[in-house]
This record gives structure tokens, sequence and C-alpha cells, in this order.
């Protein structure tokens, strides 16, 4: 996003570590959030809520670990990354927070936090052992047959809310086709680094579009068929359009071939046409989008749609103020799908602006670690990891304002969703791999990218 | 494949400003019509979310408010809810408001603007204040005489003082408590579904919305208008009335019910209610001079409000002279509310200088400071001070010797006419019974009070139903009380 030099060899800057940055970043991160805990507390009960301190020590415990992570195994990586994610996550914590207090019978902060704290751990795991991320090319195989089976398994279990996509077992709950989200794109990017070449140049040419050979096409998109279709048989279809826009993207980006994208976008309406018409769990949703306001004029109230445009509406500029909105009368995804809307009306334009910033920041950061880093699966995987958080947040943020038909997804760090937290940090996780491996000063890469054309 | 990246990430950028754009459309452009959506439930929320200003009467609120804890906080509580209702109205969250709690909203909800110290910061920072209260001009022990006189039967009293316009009684009966209907939820909805189907119907406010056939009391305004078109110059004066009388161009007879009434002087017709001299005298005087005197009246007045719409009392427009010797007598089309003919009575009391009737004494804020003051309007010079004289003297005869007997307060001045309007299919109804009258203290320079009376179901059978036998007591009790004060 940051356009700096024409198509050249990547800069051979000696970057600093900037991990002072990061900590002071850190510390603005857990204030910010503390701070709006204790809002939320005035603004409720005229009192900051008595656990602030245990909320403000926990998230900066949890924000130190991981700094000391990236500090002492990853010490050239982007500063930013790990701000930007404690301070989303923190601010979800506060929303969910305030959201429990609407809905006494149903808790789940503390479960939100248990699983941030988890999802910290496996951040610090993944840096901690993931000395080198194209180790994971050669597991490339195996992320994709786990991917296969975590998409696959849900099929077993009753749908939740219409939708097909989670696992019960026990008191647990939680959606596979997360975890299957990492997996696809470092198979994708694997598969298309190792074969970019035969892709681009190969087959036979038909009209303006390079066919490559179905040997070395079939098996990725056999594959990446069969994922939207299990998802689409769940009714998944947020998740089915992210695999959809990832592997467009990772194909594009791995051949440089627009017909790529036109393939794509035409595959895309045509399938949504055909899922949206006769899916009925999809059409309504269609329907809903098309006009909102037709279960009021129908005299049933507003739908779930509507609720939340009225909550943005509600917001207006700068928001009615952390707990002083209505967005209960969302109704039970309040906390999830829809936690935005909360953000909306509560924060205000201003507020939602600045979230969106930061989940650009994010994916700018991933997309200029994939830049700066010279080995094209790296390259592939941080696109492919900046672009699954892009099209997620456009995906259902757009669904919750009206933009395009609504689809059940988790905002990154903000919802409640133990999978979804979890995931996301792995996501971090790797993004700070790489890009410690893009900033590390290392005169043989350099070179190395000197030789690539 | 440096190039490819960077597209990818102006397609990322692009998807940024479309999420930028889609927010500022819904938060900015559509905001003001998204938040005044009926569906979106933010206004009621916010409008429940702190107490309502009260509704006072003689210094003391007949309102409340009480927090649920329930989504729509506050809910409406009444104290003498059912003798209170036809003022207050009420504030149901489920069925909107009525009467002063609509007419007052504003003040009561605290939006109103003039609530607001600094009015402009208001605007901008679309802050509410608490909840002003509304101070009525309803004197409690009138209104109680009221109330308990008609004691569940059907009808209504209307209470003036005559000089300011001032209300100080308005009872219709039977009533309701309008703290049944407050809140939400079944209970309010079986409550509303069984005062709405009550054959009684307790909901009509019959002393503002109800229109009646004033019968006799009519005769004041005819009255007036014979005497300030020079029909009558001398009240004590013979007319030339036949009786019974022919309605003109019919051959239908007039009788009257009272005796001496051919060739009776207008006072003497006054007296004991002759109904041929007045319909002669309505007839005398003609449609446009009689249109123009119940006009002075606030007949025919779609737009009368206190500040609650009262209903349009009727004289008809358009009459051959048969029917307008019918409605002379309160008869034919002719329909009024109570606090109609209870301007008729203040009218007359107050030298014919009709006040603007009024239910608001003034506004305050929540801790009391006076925000808006209502002044006493005249509405219209009814008739000439000799000719509200000469009718103030014939109102005292009928209280002292003539029909409207049980209307007198000893060692005051009273004033009053009886009515007994027939209505129905062939007027077999049961007749209703009025009383129209007013009040001064021998040592006041004015009246204190004018009331209009009406019982719908007078108890007794039907030979016996007057307004002096059931409506004249009530008017005596609600004057007493108001003379007390």
């Amino acid at each position: 996003m940051t356009a700096t030099t024409a198509d050249a060899r990547p800069p051979e800057l000696r970057l600093p570590k900037r991990r002072g940055v990061e900590l002071s970043l850190l510390i603005g991160a857990v204030f910010i959030s503390v701070y709006g805990y204790a809002a939320v507390g005035l603004a409720r009960n005229d009192a900051v809520p008595p656990d602030v301190a245990g909320y403000g020590a926990g998230l900066g415990l949890l924000a130190l670990l991981a700094h000391l992570a990236v500090r002492f195994r990853a010490p050239f990586a982007d500063p930013l990354l790990l701000p930007i994610a404690v301070l989303l996550n923190g601010l979800g914590l506060v929303l969910i927070y305030r959201l429990d207090l609407e809905t006494p019978r149903n808790q789940a902060a503390t479960t939100q936090l248990i699983w941030s704290t988890l999802g910290v751990a496996f951040f610090i795991a993944v840096v901690v052992v993931l000395r080198d991320h194209r180790v994971l090319q050669r597991y490339a195989y195996l992320s994709v047959a786990v991917a296969l089976v975590l998409l696959i398994v849900p099929i077993f279990f009753p749908a939740v809310n219409g939708a097909k996509i989670w696992i019960r077992i026990g008191g647990l709950s939680f959606q596979p086709g997360e975890f299957a989200k990492i997996l696809l794109a470092v198979f994708f990017a694997a598969y298309l680094a190792a074969n970019r070449n035969a892709l681009a140049y190969t087959g036979r040419r038909v009209w303006k579009l390079q066919l490559p050979t179905g040997r070395v096409l079939g098996p990725i998109v056999a594959i990446w068929l069969f994922s939207v279709g299990v998802l689409v048989l769940e009714r998944d279809l947020g998740t089915s359009l992210l695999f959809f826009g990832l592997f467009v993207i990772l194909l594009y980006v791995a051949t440089g071939r627009t017909g790529w994208i036109a393939v794509g976008l035409l595959l895309a309406a045509a399938g949504a046409f055909v899922v949206g018409s006769f899916e009925p769990h999809v059409h309504s949703r269609v329907e809903d989008w098309l006009n909102p306001y037709a279960t009021i004029e129908a005299g049933q109230g507003p739908s779930q749609l509507a609720q939340s445009l009225f909550a943005f509406a509600a917001g207006g500029l700068f928001g009615t103020g952390l707990g002083l909105g209505h967005s209960i009368l969302i109704g039970f995804a309040a906390k999830s799908d829809f936690i935005l809307a909360t953000a909306g009306e509560e924060l205000g334009l201003a507020g939602l602006t600045a979230v969106f910033m930061l989940y650009a920041l994010l994916v700018a950061r991933g997309f200029r670690a994939g830049l700066a880093l010279r080995d094209p699966f790296g390259r592939l995987l941080s696109i492919g990891l900046a672009s699954i958080l892009a099209l997620q947040v456009f995906v259902i943020a757009g669904g919750v304002m009206g933009l395009i038909p609504l689809t059940g997804m988790p905002m990154p760090f903000l919802a409640q969703g133990g999978s979804s937290v979890v995931t996301n940090w792995i996501i971090v996780a790797l993004l700070i791999r790489v890009s410690d491996v893009a900033r590390t000063p290392d005169p043989d890469a350099v070179a190395a990218a000197r030789e690539e054309p | 494949m440096i190039r490819y990246i960077r597209r990818a990430a102006g397609f990322c950028l692009l998807l940024l400003v479309a999420l930028l754009a889609n927010a500022a459309r819904v938060q900015i452009f559509e905001a003001d019509e998204l938040n005044s959506n009926a569906a979106n439930r933010r206004t009621t929320i916010d409008r429940y979310d702190r107490p309502r200003g009260n509704i006072l009467v003689g210094g003391d609120p007949v309102t409340g408010s009480r927090d649920t804890g329930e989504q729509l906080a506050y809910e409406r509580t009444y104290r003498h809810g059912p003798m209170y209702a036809p003022v207050t109205g009420y504030a149901s969250q489920t069925y909107g408001t009525t009467l002063l709690e609509n007419a007052e909203d504003g003040i009561l909800s605290g939006t109103d603007p003039i609530l607001a110290p600094l009015p402009l910061w208001g605007d901008v920072t679309r802050s509410r204040q608490p909840g002003g209260d509304v101070v009525t001009t309803i004197d409690a022990s009138a209104q109680r005489a009221a109330y308990e006189g008609l004691d569940g039967r059907r009808g209504a009293v209307a209470a003036l003082e005559p000089a300011t316009g001032r209300i100080l009684a308005l009872v219709s009966s039977p009533s309701y408590d309008p703290e049944v209907l407050s809140g939400t939820g079944s209970s309010v909805t079986d409550a509303w579904v069984r005062l709405n189907g009550a054959p009684s119907q307790p909901l009509l406010n019959r002393a503002l919305r109800e229109t009646y056939p004033p019968g006799s009391t009519f005769k004041i305004v005819t009255a007036a208008a014979a005497l300030d078109a020079r029909v009558v110059t001398d009240p004590e004066a013979g007319t030339d009335t036949p009786s019974p009388y022919i309605l003109p161009g019919t051959s239908t007879v007039l009788p009257d019910e009272a005796r001496g009434c051919r060739k009776a002087s207008l006072a003497e017709a006054i007296r004991v209610s002759c109904n041929t001299v007045m319909a002669h005298l309505g007839v005398e005087v003609g449609l446009e001079g009689m249109l123009e005197t119940v006009g002075r009246f606030g007949f025919n007045d779609n737009d009368l409000k206190i500040p609650s719409r009262v209903a349009r009392s009727n004289f008809d427009s358009e009459m051959t002279d048969d029917q307008l010797a019918l409605s002379s007598i309160g008869q034919f089309d002719t329909a009024a509310t109570p606090l109609q003919m209870a301007m008729v009575a203040s009218a007359v009391a107050n030298g014919g200088e009709l006040m603007r009737p009024r239910l608001v004494d003034r506004v305050t804020t929540d801790d009391g400071d006076t925000v808006r003051q209502e002044g006493n309007e005249s509405y219209h010079r009814a008739m000439n001070p000799t000719t509200a004289q000469q009718l103030q003297r014939m109102m005292v005869d009928v209280v002292e010797n003539g029909t409207g007997t049980n209307g007198a307060v000893d060692g005051v001045t009273v004033g009053g006419k009886t009515g007994t309007a027939q209505h129905g299919v062939g007027n077999s109804g049961i007749p209703y019974a009025w009383f129209i009258s007013w009040a001064q203290a021998p040592d006041s320079g004015r009246p204190a009070v004018a009331v209009a009376v009406v019982v719908e179901d007078a108890s007794a059978d039907r030979a016996d139903v007057s307004g002096g036998g059931d409506a004249a007591p009530i008017a005596r009790a609600v004057m007493e009380a108001a003379l007390e004060d």
C-alpha cells in the first residue's frame, strides 16, 4: 500500500530493531483498553469497575509476555503488529464486557479473556518455535490435508443458527473453519510459489488468457473448489467468499495474470447468483440486504440488519459514548457477528474510522513484509495472511453496514469467539515471523534476491 | 511479483475506502432518516429513561413516575387517577398520550427547548432537560365535589372562573384510572381492550369531547340574542307568543310543559322554561342573528383548545324557520359540550365578556422556576353588558323562584338554568338532565364560578328526570366548593 520504489529489488536498509517503540505502543494500547473498560463502568454505574486493575494487569501481562517473546526470538519484527493486535483484542474485550451488562444471563467477557490468553500463548509458541517461516513450505500437503478434515468435520455436527460450522465437544465449541484459513493460506502460498512459472508460462493460450496445463492447475483448483463446496454445504458463505478471494489474490500475485481476476470474478458472480437464488438461508440474507426494512413494512419489527443500521446511525459522528448506546436491540449476535455495530453506535464514525485504520495498518504491514521478503513462499504467505484479514474485515463490516449481503463471520479480534481470537493471534504471530525475516539485515539474502528475476 | 503485490494492496485499500464511504453514508447522510424510523426503539428508550414531569393541582402533583428497571424505565403513575383522568389524560408507553399529557408533552418529557437554560446550547449538545411541571387551574375541592356528585353516573361537569377563564373542574363519568395504561405488556393491552369495549365508554372525555343537545339551558343563548337584537327590549313585558305554538311553515304543534306561557314575558319564559316563547323569539331574531350570537359564545368553533382540543359545539348554519325554532330551544341539531355550556353561564356572569377557557396556569422547570405563564385572554364579547345584567337577574330568578331551586346556595347570589334534553329515536331515550349556573359571594365584586352539569342516565324514572332534580345538586356542590377558596 505504501508505494516507495519501482518494481525492483528489495531495499538494502539496515533497519533498527524498534523494540522500544513496540513496548511504548503496547503500553498505549493497554492504557486505551483499560480507559475504555473504566469508561463503560463510569457510564453505566457511575463507578470504575472493581476489577479494572485485574483487567489491566491481565492484558498488560499478556502484552508483556508477547513482547518478550518477540524481543528475544524475532527482534527485527515490525513493531506495529503486536500493539495493534493487543489494542483490537483489548477493545473487543471492552465491548463484550459492555454488552455483558445488558445480558446478565450470558456473560462472555471472561471466556473471551481466557481464549485471548490462549491466543497469546499460541502467538508466543509460534514466535518461539517457528524460527523461519520457510519451514512451513515443507508441510504444505499436511496443511491442506488437515484443513480439509477440519472443514468436513462440522458436517457431522448439528447446525447452529443456520450454519453447520461448529464442532461441539463437551461444553466447548469451536469453528474448525477458522484454523483451516491459515492452513489453506500456507498450502496456497507453498503450491503457487513452487509452480508459479509453470502457471504463468505453460499451456495453451485461449484468447487473452494463458491457460496452464491441467497437471499444474488441476490439484489446486480441485482443492479450492472442494473447500468452497463444503462451505456452501455448511452454509458458511462468509468463509467461502474469504477462500475465494484469498485464492484469486494469491493466484494473481503469483502469476501476474489479470485474466485470472476476470475469471475469478465471473466465477464468483455466477456462484453467488446460483447460491443466492436457490439456497434459502443465503437467499433470505440477500433479500434482507436488498431491503433491510421489509420486515418493518410487514409489521414484524426491524430485522437484525435494520437494527444494526439503526445502531450505526444512532452513533453519528462522535457516538453516544461507551456504555451509553442501545446496541443490545440487535439481539442474539450482538457480541459476535454484529459487534461492530456497538463500536459504531458508541464510538461514532470517528471511532469506527480509527478501528478500520487499525485493521488497515495491520494489513498494510503484512503487505509491507511481503514486499520486503525475498522468497516467493514468504511473500505469498504474508500477502495471503494480510488478505485474509482485509477480506474478513470487509465482508463482515460491509455486511453489518448494508454494503454487501450479510455473512456470519467474526470481526478479527473484536468479536466474541474463541477459535477466531486464537486464529487471529496465530496470523499475527506468522506476520511477526515473516516481518522479522524481512527486516533482518542479511547480506546473503540480499545477494540471493539480486539473482531473482 | 512486487508490482502485483502493490496492486493487491491497492485492492485492499479500495475495500477500505468502500467501507469508510459506506460508514459515512449510514452514520452521517442517512442517520436522520434511520433515527426517525418508527421501528427504531432508541427514541422511545430515551424518552422513558428519566422521570416525566408532573401535572399539579393546587400545588400537589396528581401524577408521578416509577422506575420499573425495564428497558423503558419510567412508567407514569397517577394519584386519584379516575378523578383527574379528564384533565391529565394518560401517558402510555403503548398507546401514546392524550389531553394534558399530550398537549404539554414537550414540557413533561423535557424535550421542549423552553426548559433549557441556554436554548441554543441545548440544540447543539442534543441534551435533554429533566421534565418540567405543568400547573393546572383546577380547584381540587371543586373537582372532588363534581366527581363525587356524579358518583359514577354517566355525565360530565365543567366549571370555570368567569373573570379569568380558568377551568376549575373538569369531570367525566364514569372514568378510568390512566395508570392501567402506563406501561407495556399484556396487562396494559388487556386494560385497553376492556376500556375501549366497555359500553359506558370510560375513555370518552364527556366534558370536552362529547356534545349533547343542550335543551332548555340553550334558552339563555336565545335570550341573549333576542335582547342584543332588541327583539325584546323589556324582559318583563309580555310577548305575543301563542301557546301552543305552531312551527312556522308546518302544522307541527310545539307544546309547553310549563304553565302560563301564553304571551309570557321573556323573564317568565326563562323562569318556568317556556318552549313556545323562546322558539318564537329565535325565529324573530332570525337565522343570521342567532348564528352571530352562538358564534360569540363559542358554537361552531373547530379550533377551541384549552390546550387540548375541544369538540365543536353545533348550531346549524342552514335551516328553515321551523328548524330554527326547535334549534332555539336547544333541540333539532343543536349540540353542545358541557364546557361550552359552562362558557355560556360564564359569559352571563362576567357581564357579557367571555374569557378564553384554559386549563394550564403556568409551566415550570423541575425545580419550580416558571418558564411560561398563561395569561387571561378574552375569547369574545358574547353580549352587551346590559343584556348580561338582565340575564343575570333572570337566572337568579330561576334559582330563587323557578325550576332551579335545587341550585341555591345559602347567602350567595346564584343564577341558573335547568334543561331536560330529549334524545333518541322518537325521543325514546332517558332525557339528559342539564343545569348551568354561576355563583357570586355577596362580599365579592365578581362571580366566583360558572358551572355546567349534564347527567346522562339520571336514575329516576323518566317523568322525574329534570335538570333541577338531577343536575342542580351537583352544580350546587361544585359552586360551594369553589366559593370556599
